[in-house]
């Protein structure tokens, strides 16, 4: 092992910041109805995939702007969301079987890609990925700024809807008490289905920075599955700025094991991290 | 079916299926049926500690995993006879599922989801071990020069009766599991574990048992796997399929019943086999997801248990109501009456949460054979005591002794198997264990210390002594509010516990009901129980308790006899308000 120079050391942080912001990304929708919902919706990494491919057709073959095709996929998206809602809804389920059951959607979305697209490999050839903004002697690619960008902006703006707005009261309150909020007026249905498509459309964003930064694969949507959950983990259920504080110093912390070790070893950060955090902090789960 | 003849139905099957490799069949169906024993193994043993206790664990590939990885590393890379890998191939995944237990299972937030994802977590970081050092190491592992046993005439025929015998193997130990003391515990740790600890339930043993033993038996069908294919990599081994297949094919068959997950093994694989075979592998993939969606939606508990509820519902109305028999005589003991021996005492007992002082230094002492009635505010303390001697808490500070012995420190079910039993002021019945289980439980891992048959039996008649051995097949669903707290008390008793705590019992019941309640409570004591009961319905208290005590804000402010402890000025400012002590 040689030990890597300064340059390389800030280039390889710097994309852990990146990755981090694309982990806080995912979380954040992910975190959002498993902690004030109760369900676990591993479709959401298939909507997000779903969104990148839908991206990646209106980009490459109909000439649409990568970042114009938000105005159609956020409120397609939406609208998923909430159907996955109403459904889960209708049959009062666990959170262990909503898992088990978006689990049985998100395998039926990754067939349903690989009948349109095949599994081969995908890159989105969009003007973006050419950008490159210089600092000193780093360079930095364009769609990895805009992620951390959306990544920030979003967390933070619904920490601020949590919040300051009654809309968010009422989930938080929601999330502690079901019973008792709706014996205050809150309705419950109405809350959830809201959250659940608000959560779908931040999976379409989240597909869009995927498409713009990665080379796409239907397998690929299992890949992302263990680390935003250890970021979700770290960060706190529920929690709207958790996820991204949490998959940045994932994203960093992977981002130097690769640069000091070698990068067949970054895997077992994010779970180490969880599972230490676990034993010495149990409190936190 | 009876039990044995469950197991002569299987035994029967077995010997059957084991005459397949001897007909000349095309190794094609050897090959298919090895298939479908290997997930009935991976699912059954999955299943003993995540269908029977709730612990769905996503880590089943990790155990699987390194069973394949202790095989080929033994006999591709050390020239080890494969038959001497198959020990160690189920020791090393046993060892590291009780490893990963008795870190997971003491943190007592990990429950469910969290207990999911942390298995998973650990298949990854084990995938990146065996990929980054010499156990692997990247290309891979080739078992090709690995001799194959010879069971039957072929390769294939060998590999069938190997799967098949360790089939059958699982299959019995998740019967005898379930049928045992261990599952009836792990059926209680789903239900509601804190309440199975308080009733005598090892949980944290039984957990990592169960793990070992899982864990032990997917890295054996991981071993024999390893051979069949003959080149392992930590990709194709260590991968998300394995986990997931065997929830869906527990989920499907129904997890809380034996031969739940090897009828969604058989189910899936054939479906599988089927889709793939006809080239159509995205279209198979899009049916699984598709029945799983609807399993889960519909049938949250499996075709098993789907059938087991409508059987269930079918007779639940049609059985005849048993004659309600009293059996005082048999259990009253000759009660000692001379000598009055201490058996709890409580020193300085404190507890606090987050700064709240529940218990502020409580001295109490219970005399053998007595009725001690606790009364006290609400918040005064009496429910933490309940908690802290049942050790469902431990005391910040103080000695707790009971019989001599000092239990302070002792976890939960050692308190209940010293002879200490309780009832919980809301009911707390394990909702999925019909009546006559929820008392058998605490007759098994209670004071009474039975055997499973005999402490079924002995449920009967703690539920015909409570009045309600019409009720014992009922789930505890179906029972009204006056039921639901007699069952509390028959499961208590059944522990035949030395000591017991009623928390109120009698709260909620009519008049009529409180005084059968207040007449049980005697006959408790003349059965040779002292018992404490906590309780707010003053009447009963007065009329039934020897002696009592008050609570204050986490002391004992006064105690002795009844009346003379209710006419004292401080009890009354204490109980009533300090306007009322003050005109008094």
């Amino acid at each position: 092992m040689t030990f890597p120079s300064a340059t390389l050391l800030a280039q390889s942080a710097l994309s852990g910041i990146f990755i981090g912001g694309l982990y806080g990304l995912l979380g954040l929708g992910l975190g959002l109805t498993w902690g004030l919902l109760h369900v676990i919706n591993l479709a959401h990494f298939g909507f997000a995939f779903l969104a990148a491919y839908l991206c990646y057709q209106l980009a490459s073959v109909h000439g649409v702007d990568p970042l114009a095709t938000l105005v159609l996929l956020v409120p397609v998206f939406f609208v998923a969301g909430v159907a996955v809602q109403l459904l889960l809804e209708r049959f009062r389920i666990s959170p262990l079987n909503s898992l088990l059951a978006s689990f049985g959607l998100t395998a039926i979305i990754e067939a349903g890609i690989q009948a349109v697209w095949t599994a081969d490999f995908r890159k989105l050839e969009s003007s973006y990925a050419g950008y490159k903004l210089q600092i000193g002697a780093l360079y930095v690619p364009f769609p990895e700024v805009l992620t951390l960008f959306l990544a920030t902006l979003l967390s933070f703006s619904i920490w601020a809807v949590m919040r300051y707005t009654d809309a968010g009261r009422a989930m938080r309150a929601l999330a502690q008490d079901p019973e008792m909020a709706a014996a205050y007026g809150i309705n419950r249905a109405a809350h959830a289905v809201l959250l659940s498509g608000v959560c779908g459309a931040l999976a379409a964003v989240a597909g869009v920075c995927l498409a713009l930064g990665f080379t796409l694969t239907p397998s690929q949507i299992y890949a992302w599955v263990g680390v935003v959950f250890a970021a979700v983990m770290l960060g706190g259920l529920g929690s709207a700025l958790g996820p991204l504080a949490a998959g940045l110093i994932i994203g960093i912390s992977e981002a130097l094991t690769m640069a000091f070790a070698s990068p067949s070893w970054a895997p077992i950060v994010s779970f180490t991290l969880l599972i230490v955090l676990l034993v010495l902090r149990p409190a936190r789960a | 079916m009876k039990p044995d003849r469950v197991y002569a139905a299987l035994a029967a099957a077995g010997a059957a299926l084991a005459t397949v490799p001897f007909l000349g069949l095309p190794a094609f169906y050897e090959s298919f049926l090895y298939l479908v024993f290997h997930w009935i193994v991976l699912a059954t043993s999955w299943n003993i500690l995540s269908g029977y206790s709730g612990y769905f664990s996503f880590g089943h590939g990790a155990f699987f995993g390194a069973g394949v990885y202790t095989t080929a590393v033994l006999a591709g890379k050390y020239d080890v006879p494969f038959a001497y890998t198959l020990a160690p191939a189920a020791i090393i995944p046993a060892l590291l599922g009780i490893g990963v237990g008795a870190v997971v299972f003491r943190v007592r937030g990990v429950r469910g989801e969290l207990f999911a994802l942390l298995t998973l977590a650990v298949t990854f970081v084990l995938a990146t071990i065996v990929l980054n050092t010499p156990v692997d190491g990247g290309p891979g592992v080739y078992l090709s020069a690995v001799p194959v046993p010879r069971l039957a005439p072929t390769p294939s025929g060998s590999f069938y009766v190997m799967a098949l015998a360790l089939a059958f193997v699982t299959v019995v130990i998740a019967r005898a599991i379930e049928r045992s003391r261990l599952g009836l515990g792990l059926f209680a740790i789903h239900d509601d574990e804190d309440a199975a600890e308080v009733m005598g339930v090892p949980t944290y043993r039984y957990k990592l048992l169960a793990l070992g033993l899982s864990a032990g038996l997917a890295g054996i069908a991981g071993g024999i796997q390893a051979l069949f294919v003959s080149y392992v990599t930590a990709n194709s081994t260590f991968n998300i399929t394995v986990p997931l297949t065997v929830v869906l094919m527990s989920v499907l068959g129904g997890s809380r019943h034996w031969a739940g997950p090897a009828i969604g093994a058989i189910a899936i694989t054939v479906l599988l086999y089927f889709s793939t075979a006809a080239d159509q592998a995205v279209a198979g993939k899009a049916v699984v997801g598709a029945i799983l969606v609807v399993a889960v939606l519909i049938m949250p508990r499996g075709l098993l248990g789907h059938w087991q509820r409508r059987r269930v519902a079918a007779n639940g109305h049609a059985r005849p109501a048993a004659a309600e028999v009293t059996r005082d005589d048999a259990f009253v003991q000759a009660r000692d009456g001379n000598t009055r021996n201490c058996v709890l005492s409580l020193r300085a007992v404190e507890k606090s949460f987050s700064g709240v002082r529940a218990l502020a230094g409580i001295d109490l002492d219970v005399s053998e054979g007595e009725i001690l009635g606790v009364l006290g505010p609400n918040g005064s303390g009496k429910s933490t005591l309940i908690n802290v001697v049942t050790g469902h808490y431990r005391a910040d500070r103080g000695n707790i002794a009971f019989e001599g012995h000092d239990i302070t420190c002792w976890p939960a079910h050692r308190i209940a198997r010293a002879g200490i039993a309780r009832t919980y002021q809301i009911p707390r019945p394990f909702p999925h264990l019909p009546v006559r289980d929820n008392v058998a439980l605490t007759a098994i891992f209670g004071n009474a210390a039975q055997r499973t048959a005999a402490a079924r039996a002995c449920a009967q008649q703690w539920l015909d002594f409570t009045r309600l051995g019409a009720r014992a097949e009922a789930m505890p669903g179906e029972l009204n509010l006056h039921q639901t707290k007699f069952l509390e008390l028959a499961r208590a008793l059944a522990a035949r516990p030395r000591l017991v705590f009623l928390d109120e019992v009698l709260s909620g019941l009519t008049p009529g009901e409180i005084d059968e309640a207040v007449d049980l409570i005697r006959r408790i004591r003349d059965s040779g129980t002292t018992v404490v009961f906590v309780e707010h319905v003053m009447r009963a208290v007065m009329a039934v308790s020897d002696r009592i005590v008050v609570l204050d804000q986490g002391r004992v402010i006064a105690q002795g006899n009844a009346a003379e402890v209710m006419a004292r000025d401080d009890v009354a400012a204490a109980y009533l308000g300090g306007a009322h002590a003050r005109r008094a």
